[in-house]
């Protein structure tokens, strides 16, 4: 770890929609350094995909724009490449993974022509040599008879080896960064852990850096180095993953805290929901946008939206009250069994 | 709740409201006995020959006693929701009873079962596809009223009026169509169809996993509540672990057509006893990187097998890391180990 890969700065997209500009992403301003795993954790619609979309720049023009911002990758702004340019990065420096092992991949051709694809294109390979690269990532991912495999279409695989298809795909390029958005929400538990068990694998062998897009925070609390949490389009907090679940500083990661039951807790700890739903995207407030559901608000939080804010060691949080959250939180969580982390 | 025969069951040991439910011999409010359901696979245009059957449900038992919630946990395709459909008798069952107050329901038909039907309900998972989006919100609700002749007119209005502010939406929306809802109140609006009718008892397939993170706590919250309030009884079908065994005082693993173990919550976690209750258990994620860095996983090979032809002799032997030469040749039997914990394996 150290050096930067990747580093987003004020990104802003919008979609033009009949009934006005949705504003998807809000000036979202991160960094990824080598090596480093990110979860980026938000509900539908908080634009964590859209974001990751923006940087892959796959968000189809029009009814999307990129409003502002610059996405340097190794120092260069995607932003400004052109297309052919964007076409070398793309599978190549960047992969992405996406949610649904069912529709991603395409039902008429044979797993091992869409392996061979990138390969043959990216690597310049001839086709024996991208089919042997080809079995070989398919054997990285724990698919059995992976030779004999290539000649099946998508069909012939299970969900959860599908996804697994789906990351060999990603990682045949050996790229720097790879993208995987909520790879594993649509498999049951058991194919999670198989997934995310290679994934981790793979990371320490390929020396990758992940950024891992879910809802979920229990699948990122094993996986992440940091996390950006993310709320109608604004990065609302980030801090290296203990430091984020032993010390949440914004009510909303709080909320989320408190409303996802936990196996290790007995039946009937009473959850603690966020009441309310999220903002209107296409008539953002110009407060905090979490102010309707906020416990913590006040004038100040209605008038002016707060900016992220450095709360504590690589810990940022885009609240006004802040402290206000650091003493009541623990209250409002009813925990005992969590203990701040050491910096 | 006015309609309800009251007799007087035992009092539920969840401290919940008193079940208004009739029970059985045993104490139970609903029986299953070795029930099973096939589908058939046919072959053939015009003379269709069956070659082969799902068996989606292969033969479990269990009871579920008033004002309990029984949490019915496995992975995809093991026959969880055609178990909760097969005790609605929205599917018929192949084989075996369905004892709810003291009727089998499997022998029940026409009219006799209609009249059951208003005292048990569905919630159903996706509530986009479950409201019909050209009737109003105040329609959807009314039907089931209307169709057991519960209530009309102006009473009708009041019911609704009155159940959607019990599911916590403003009675004003009675007039609106489904779309003007997000996926939290549309399931809302579920929950005030399946209340409408007074029922005992309610099967909830999957209510929350089409959510949102924050509106899953809203919604469980709500159907606990819903519980104390009119002592209902709950077969709560998921695939989340950590939801279940929030919400259950009792439950039952299913894997491949067979429940491989029953037991209260607390036990289940912390004394599983089947290899698949415990592969099952590892693999749930706990939100908190400290726990999660210490955690074994147990990690299960391979995938669930076709329900069209499962193994032979134990289903689980193909994956399970205990399994010994008896486990391919013979099936376990349903057992109790005590306290009321069962148990299908030969290891254990």
């Amino acid at each position: 770890m150290g050096n930067i890969l990747l580093d987003v700065r004020n990104l802003r997209t919008e979609f033009a929609t009949q009934d006005g500009v949705v504003h998807a992403v809000n000036g979202v301003t991160f960094h990824l350094e080598e090596g480093e795993t990110l979860g980026l954790v938000g509900e539908s619609g908080s634009g964590k995909s859209v974001s990751m979309l923006t940087v892959m720049r796959l968000i189809p023009m029009p009814p999307g724009r990129i409003a502002s911002g610059e996405v340097l990758f190794q120092g260069q702004d995607l932003l400004k490449l052109g297309d052919e340019e964007m076409r070398q990065i793309r599978g190549n420096k960047i992969a992405m993974v996406f949610q649904d092992p069912m529709t991603s991949l395409n039902p008429v051709l044979t797993i091992g022509t869409q392996i061979t694809e990138a390969l043959e294109l990216h690597l310049g390979m001839n086709k024996d040599k991208a089919r042997k690269r080809a079995a070989e990532l398919l054997k990285m991912v724990n698919i059995p008879e992976a030779e004999r495999r290539l000649d099946d279409y998508p069909h012939q695989f299970s969900g959860g080896m599908r996804q697994r298809v789906m990351i060999a795909m990603g990682l045949s390029c050996s790229p720097q960064l790879l993208i995987a958005d909520e790879p594993t929400t649509a498999l049951d538990v058991t194919i999670q852990a198989q997934i995310t068990d290679i994934v981790k694998r793979l990371k320490n062998e390929l020396g990758m850096s992940i950024i891992w897009i879910t809802h979920d925070l229990g699948v990122i609390a094993g996986l992440a180095d940091r996390i950006n949490v993310m709320y109608s389009g604004y990065i609302v907090e980030t801090a290296p993953v203990k430091e984020l679940f032993a010390n949440p500083l914004h009510p909303y990661t709080v909320g989320l805290l408190g409303s996802i039951p936990r196996l290790d807790e007995g039946r009937r700890e009473k959850l603690t929901p966020i009441e309310g739903l999220p903002p209107d995207l296409v008539n953002l407030p110009t407060g905090c946008p979490f102010y309707d559901r906020c416990k913590f608000r006040t004038e100040k939080c209605l008038q002016e939206n707060p900016p992220l804010m450095s709360v504590g060691v690589k810990h940022w949080s885009a609240c006004w009250h802040y402290e206000a959250v650091r003493e009541q939180r623990d209250a409002i969580l009813g925990r005992k069994f969590m203990q701040p982390a050491a910096a | 709740m006015s309609t309800e025969t009251q007799t007087t069951p035992p009092a539920p040991a969840t401290g919940s409201a008193q079940a208004n439910a009739s029970t059985d011999a045993n104490g139970a409010i609903l029986s299953i006995r070795n029930l099973k359901k096939y589908f058939p696979i046919t072959q053939g245009i015009i003379f269709q020959k069956k070659v082969a059957d799902v068996k989606a449900v292969d033969g479990i038992s269990f009871d579920v006693k008033p004002g309990e919630t029984l949490g019915l946990v496995g992975e995809s395709g093991c026959g969880k929701s055609t178990t909760g459909r097969t005790i609605l008798q929205l599917y018929r069952p192949t084989e075996g009873s369905v004892l709810f107050e003291g009727k089998d329901l499997a022998t029940l038909k026409g009219e006799e079962l209609r009249k059951m039907r208003s005292n048990m309900q569905m919630i159903f998972q996706d509530p986009y596809a479950s409201l019909n989006p050209r009737m109003t919100v105040g329609d959807i609700i009314a039907e089931p009223l209307e169709v057991h002749n519960i209530a009309k007119g102006k009473e009708k209005k009041e019911r609704v009026q009155e159940l959607l502010q019990v599911v916590g939406l403003n009675p004003y929306f009675i007039n609106r169509y489904p779309h003007e809802f997000s996926g939290g109140q549309r399931q809302r609006i579920g929950i005030a169809r399946a209340l409408a009718v007074n029922p005992d008892f309610i099967v909830c397939d999957e209510p929350i996993s089409a959510l949102d993170v924050s509106i899953q706590a809203q919604i469980v919250n709500l159907l606990e509540e819903l519980q104390e309030r009119f002592g209902l009884t709950y077969l709560f079908i998921a695939h989340d672990l950590s939801v279940v065994r929030h919400i259950s005082d009792r439950i039952a693993v299913m894997y491949l057509g067979k429940i491989v173990e029953l037991t209260d919550g607390h036990t289940l976690y912390a004394n599983p006893l089947h290899p698949y209750t415990r592969a099952l258990l590892s693999a749930v994620p706990i939100p908190d990187p400290l726990i999660e860095e210490k955690r074994e996983r147990i990690i299960l090979v391979g995938d669930v097998p076709s329900p069209v032809n499962p193994p032979k002799g134990c289903r689980f032997h193909t994956r399970c890391p205990l399994a010994i030469p008896i486990c391919k040749e013979v099936a376990p039997e349903w057992r109790d180990v005590g306290n009321g914990h069962f148990v299908e394996c030969h290891v254990v």
